[in-house]
This record gives structure tokens, sequence and C-alpha cells, in this order.
């Protein structure tokens, strides 16, 4: 079974495309599409693989060659991802790079430096324009995205730099921190340069009146070898270098975040503008989009059901004819459910990298425990008389198990399948945070531009197929289910 | 035969057989009878393989009975136990015929064999058709019986085949059963908490109190030459009758 997903895997990494991934905000994932666009622009065969997620996910899937190229900052590798070797520069930094055999573009153009901002009513109430001003309102609630939480020069630096003695600090995904201060739930969050946030007029910008926050230029990061395997699309992605200034990028992320065009389009529209090149940004009408995230969410929770029954059937028959063999098997799929859905997904990023092999792999996993256990206990709870009528009558444990035990239990073991493969449905959403598709990559998207339309088109079709998976097994629970096991016992 | 030698049984540190020798008779009906906890439906699923004993020998049929061979064994041993243990998702007709099925009989000789014991046991072939759900408690015991007896094996095992009847279907099945026993020389063990079932049964009754046999014999025996006291109390509990009770007069003799 595992085999076969390798398999699967090595499949999907498809040698002569050129593949281009992005983080999960906004701006990455139009930065992206641009890439992409001029890439495709040469003529070679481009695979886009957008949102991937955050930062350490995108630079391990180009590190291990899942992609080949993705938009980067400069402060975000000198500070963050290659802290510990304490670049001083530039210069150094694509040195550094080298060595991992990586390139790195010069600087697109525009910076995204860090800030941080407030609602500017509350500011204006409170006397405060600087950074320095928070100094003196310290039961102010901080909503701060985890990588400024977690860099160097991020969190830490400020509060020392600026004697911060903020007693309320979390740390949130960027958009919902946004939301949060907007609805006054936070008072302060952090911003980037050129996040559309920006151009709010409900939002003040707090002065950087120290100027602790470093430069952070946007470059494009690829994989060197990519040079000999794809030299016409590096040049031609290299046309980019200086050519997005602030305010493009800033208007960019302001049409893409108001719904007026998708980030595919404000890409075409910007490389047609810039370069001349025609991208025509394929539109899905809304039937097509729906088929092809139906399909990819079925092959998400059909092989990973089928290999679940496959394995957790056995296993439930074994933990229920060794007691002690059982409760390793039940802890271990236990322990299997409580690792979080996320982590879970990333540890299997480095083992079977990114697309559908890692999605299976994970529900698989979490599909075990719902229907070992429901298979262990339909066997173990069959009444001892019929148990002993089984074994007096002369049947062999096979025999028994095939005859008695199996069709005794299948009304519990059926409803262990059906947990499993609501669970499944639901879990498999989480499959579009690292590039699997489904109905998970319509929501994802639509929490990131705050497009609840676009939610809902994830969330109803998901909803839908949780609601027939359960009318399916419900069915099946008729059909499998032997009729004397649903009769009442009369007198 | 059944031959049992020096046979013990420890439940968690209880003597629940205690050391017992019997010789169960070919061709004839013995009732294992005494108290709750006395060790008699031990005992006779001990025979049947279904417990193993701590102690002692067990031989069914000249073989000596071991976890080994038990399977085998159990082909040649028809057993009945209290609420029939019929396989609920089974019709009774399925639940008659999986043995003959798993031991590959034609169809012409399953029908033929059931056709026989639909008659044996008067149960109406129109009701084989029904889960064990569907049927009364009567009907489901002796669906067990025709079960047990699908395969014509030598020795029919019953442990208070008739507990769990209302009184009239109870003594229905009596008459039949004492009728089939009768019928088949087959050799017999059926056990009951009730003298009076033991003795209409079993021309040969053995009486069991915690673990140990007390007294083996025909049912006058019981009365006339009881081994000890415990031996009368419980012949005197058993035949304990109505017309020992005080009735209004023009009652309902």
């Amino acid at each position: 079974m595992l085999l076969a997903l390798l398999l699967l895997g090595a499949c999907a990494r498809e040698g002569d495309a050129v593949r281009i991934g992005s983080k999960t905000f906004t701006e990455s994932v139009i930065l992206s599409n641009i890439v992409a666009d001029l890439a495709a622009a040469s003529g070679a065969r481009v695979i886009r693989r957008p949102a991937l997620g955050g930062t350490r996910l995108v630079w391990n899937a180009l590190l291990s060659g899942e992609i080949d190229a993705y938009p980067e900052y400069t402060g975000t590798l000198r500070q963050e991802i290659l802290a510990e070797l304490r670049l001083a520069n530039d210069r150094q930094l694509a040195d550094a790079l080298g060595e991992l055999g990586l390139r790195m573009s010069l600087p697109l153009g525009f910076g995204n430096g860090y800030a941080l901002g407030m609602r500017r009513d509350k500011a204006e109430a409170l006397g405060v324009r600087d950074i320095s001003d928070l100094a003196r309102h310290p039961s102010l609630v901080f909503g701060l995205s985890e990588e400024l939480l977690a860099r160097a020069d991020g969190w830490p630096a400020l509060r020392a730099a600026y004697g911060l003695a903020a007693e309320d600090v979390r740390g949130l995904d960027h958009d919902i921190a946004y939301k949060g201060l907007i609805e006054g739930a936070i008072d302060v969050v952090d911003l980037y340069a050129t996040d559309p946030q920006i151009a709010d007029r409900r939002i003040l910008v707090l002065i950087d009146d120290r100027k602790l926050f470093a430069e952070n230029r946007a470059v494009l990061l690829y994989r060197a070898d990519l040079e000999q395997r794809a030299p016409r699309a590096v040049m031609s992605m290299l046309r980019l270098e200086g050519r997005i200034d602030a305010p493009a990028m800033i208007a960019m992320n302001v049409a893409v975040r108001t719904g007026l065009r998708t980030e595919r389009e404000a890409a075409a529209n910007f490389v047609a503008a810039q370069f001349g090149v025609e991208a025509p940004a394929p539109s899905q009408s809304l039937v097509e989009r729906l088929w092809r995230r139906t399909r990819e969410h079925l092959f998400l929770v059909g092989v990973s059901l089928a290999a679940a029954i496959l394995v957790a059937v056995p296993l439930g028959v074994a933990a229920a004819k060794r007691p002690r063999l059982g409760h390793a098997i039940l802890g271990l799929a236990s322990v299997l459910q409580t690792i979080p859905s996320l982590a879970l997904l990333v540890f299997m990023i480095p083992l079977l990298g990114i697309g559908a092999p890692p999605a299976i792999v994970a529900l698989f996993l979490y599909s075990l425990l719902p229907i070992v256990r429901n298979v262990a206990t339909g066997l173990t709870t069959i009444p001892r008389a019929i148990e002993n009528s089984a074994i007096a009558i002369g049947l062999s444990p096979w025999r028994r198990l095939l005859l008695v035990e199996l069709p005794m239990a299948s009304p519990a073991i059926l409803a262990g399948l059906k947990t499993a493969a609501v669970i499944n449905v639901g879990t498999a959403t989480l499959g579009a945070l690292i590039g699997a598709g489904g109905y998970g990559q319509a929501i994802f998207t639509g929490v990131r531009l705050d497009n609840f339309a676009l939610i809902l088109e994830g969330a109803i079709p998901a909803a839908l197929m949780a609601l027939a998976v359960q009318g399916l097994f419900d069915l099946a629970e008729s059909w499998i289910v032997p009729r004397g096991l649903r009769l009442k016992a009369s007198g | 035969m059944i031959r049992l030698e020096h046979v013990s049984k420890c439940f968690g540190g209880a003597r629940v057989v205690d050391d017992v020798t019997l010789t169960i008779e070919p061709a004839r009906a013995t009732a294992l009878i005494g108290p709750s906890g006395s060790g008699k439906s031990t005992l006779l699923s001990m025979i049947v393989g279904l417990t193993t004993p701590d102690d002692g020998e067990i031989e069914v049929a000249r073989h000596l009975l071991t976890p080994l061979s038990a399977e085998k064994l159990r082909r040649l041993m028809g057993y009945v136990i209290q609420e029939g243990g019929l396989f609920p998702h089974l019709t009774a007709r399925r639940n008659i015929e999986l043995m003959a099925r798993e031991t590959g009989w034609p169809a012409e000789r399953r029908a033929a064999r059931l056709e026989e014991l639909l008659q044996l046991t008067r149960f109406p072939a129109e009701a084989l058709e029904r889960f064990p759900a569907e049927l009364s408690g009567g009907q489901r015991q002796r669906v067990a019986l025709m079960r047990a007896l699908m395969l014509d094996p030598e020795i029919l095992l019953m442990d208070e085949p008739l507990g769990a009847l209302d009184p009239l279907i109870r003594a229905d099945l009596q008459d039949d059963l004492a009728a089939i026993f009768a019928r088949l020389r087959k050799t017999v063990v059926i056990v009951t908490h009730d003298l009076a079932e033991a003795g209409f049964f079993a021309e040969r009754i053995v009486l069991m109190n915690r673990g140990r046999i007390v007294q083996q014999g025909r049912f006058a025996d019981f009365v006339e030459r009881p081994a000890e006291e415990f031996v009368t109390r419980f012949v005197r509990a058993g035949v304990r009758r109505l017309s020992d009770l005080p009735l209004p007069p023009g009652g309902a003799r």
C-alpha cells in the first residue's frame, strides 16, 4: 500500500516541468503567478503550486526539489530561515544560498518590511503615533503573526529596542489578526509594507522611529539546476528583476483582496502591461471548478479510506483476538489521532513531498482508529452463547470469523467506517494546505481573501459530500448488515 | 460412550469441578442435576471442549479429548444451550444446515435430512425461512435441536435446554424431547436443575453438589436410598407438588 503511494508520489514529480510555488498569503500567490506566466512565455511547461504553506514548508519544498522556484524576501532569508549564519548583507546571503544549490534573483523592486498598525480612532484616543508611544500602554492587546514572533529581528528585538511591556501578546494568523483589529478584539497588529491594509483609512501605521525593522526586499529563489534544465524559462523569469515597485504591488494586493481580480488575473494583467506577454488566465466556470475540486476531494477520500479499510479491519480482528496486542494497536492508533492534522500533514512532506500522496497518508492514518476500534468492539461484544455455539458446532476459527463473527459485528464495523469516512471528508479539506487540492482550496483561499462566497464554494460541497457519504453508508448498511440482526427479538 | 477420569476445574481459586470420575453409557439419556453452581454446566462444557480441564482426562467415543482433537470430536456431538445459541443473522434453515454445507453435503442430502428433522421435532416447514428473532422461544429450541442433530451425531449434549421457556411450552417440549430420545437411542447428556424433569427424561441421574458427584442412579434410588442428607433435601424440594398447596375447597382441581 505504502509502495503504491510512493509510486504515486514519483509519478506526480513531472521531471521536465517548471514548478512554481508560493506561501499562503496573497502577495506571494500573485508573485508566483507572475513568475509562472513569465516562465510559460518562454515556452516551458509550468506547474503552479500556489499557497503551499508557511515559510518553512515552502523553503523545504524548494530544497527537496518539490518545487523549482518561489518568491521570497531577503529579510526573511537572513533573519529567519538562515538566521544562524548571521549574514551581514545580501552578498553573503547569495553565497550561502549558492552552497545550498539555490540561486537568488536581484531584488524585484519593492520591499516588504514589517510595520505595526492600530485602528486610527483608538491610536488617536491614546495619543499613539509611533512605536515608542506603545511603551506607555502595556495593557494593549497585540495580535502578531507567528513569523514575527519567531524571527530574531522580529518581536524579541522590537520589544527590547522599544522597551515594550506588553502583557497580552497573541500569535495569530495575519489575516485573522487584521479582522480582530477592525472588530476591536485586538489593538495592535503587524503589517507588511505592501499590505492592502496600508491603504485602509481606518488603519494608522505606527512610525518605526528607531529604524528597527530591516529592509525586506522581494526576490525570486530558484534551484541552481533549473539553469541547466530550463535555461530559457530562467532567463524569462529573471526579466522581473527591478520591475515591480511598491505602489504596483499594493495595487495588485488591493485588487485581489477586494475581490476585483483573482491572483491569476492580477498577475496576467501585470505581465501584459509590463512585458507584453499574453497570459490568458484560464477562467473556469463555477461548475468546472466544483467538478475539478470534487474529483480531487473524492480521490483523497477514496484512496485513503480504501487503504484504511484494508489495513484497519484485519488490525481490528487482531486486536479482538489478542487482547494485549489489541491494547498496543488501539494505543498507537489513538496516539496518531492526537497529532494535530496540520502537523501530521507537515510531517509527511519530507517523506512524500507535497500534493496528494502526503495528504492521503495522513488521512489514511486518521481513518484507522475509528475502524480498528469498532471492528474490535463489534467482535468482542458478541454474546458468549453465540460464540460458544459457533465453537461447539465444530467451525474452525477462520470459518467462525467469516460465517459468524464478522456478520454479527457488521453493524459496529459499518458504523466505524461511516465515522471514518465522514471525518475523512472534513479533514481532507486540509489537504489544500499542502497542494493536494480539493474543496479546501476554495475554503482556504476564501479565508485568505476574506471572501465569504469563496469559503461557501468549498464548505457547502464539503458538507454535501459528508452527507452523501453518510447516506451511502446508511444504504450500504441495509445491504450488508444481515436482516436477522435488524429484527427485534420477540418472546 | 463418554469417560471422565479425575477431572477438576478451578475458576479464580474456586474448585468448580472437583475430581469427578464418571462414565456415561451409550445409547441412553443421562441427566446431570444439582443446584446452581454445583459444576454441572462446567462439566458439560468440558465434554464439548469449550472449557479445558485443569486436571484429569476426558474420552469421547474412545478418543482422548485435547484442545487439538476437540474440533474433530465436536462433529460427533450436538450441543444445545439454554437460549438456543442460534445465529441471529441466519434463517432457521441456514442455522440448521450450516455444518452440512461446511462439510459439503449435496443439496438433496440436506433436504432429505431436514425433512426427517422437521417431522421429528414437529417444526412447521414454512417457519424455516424466518430469523431467530421472528420465532417463539419453543420454536427456537426446536431449531437448535435440529441444528445439533443435523449431522446425526452419536452424542447429544443439552445444557438446560428448557430453562428459559414458560411452563406450557416447556411441558410440550418435554413430551416431544422424551419421545425423540426414545426414538433416536443416542447418547444424551442433559443438564437441568429440576429433579422431576431429570426423572422424566433420563434413565440415569447424576446429582452434583459443590463440584462433586453426590449420588448417581435411577430416580427411585434417590428417593429410597439417599446417599446423604443433601440428597433428601434436594429430592424433597424437587417433588413438592401442587397438591401440597392449600387451595380453597372447590378450587382449581
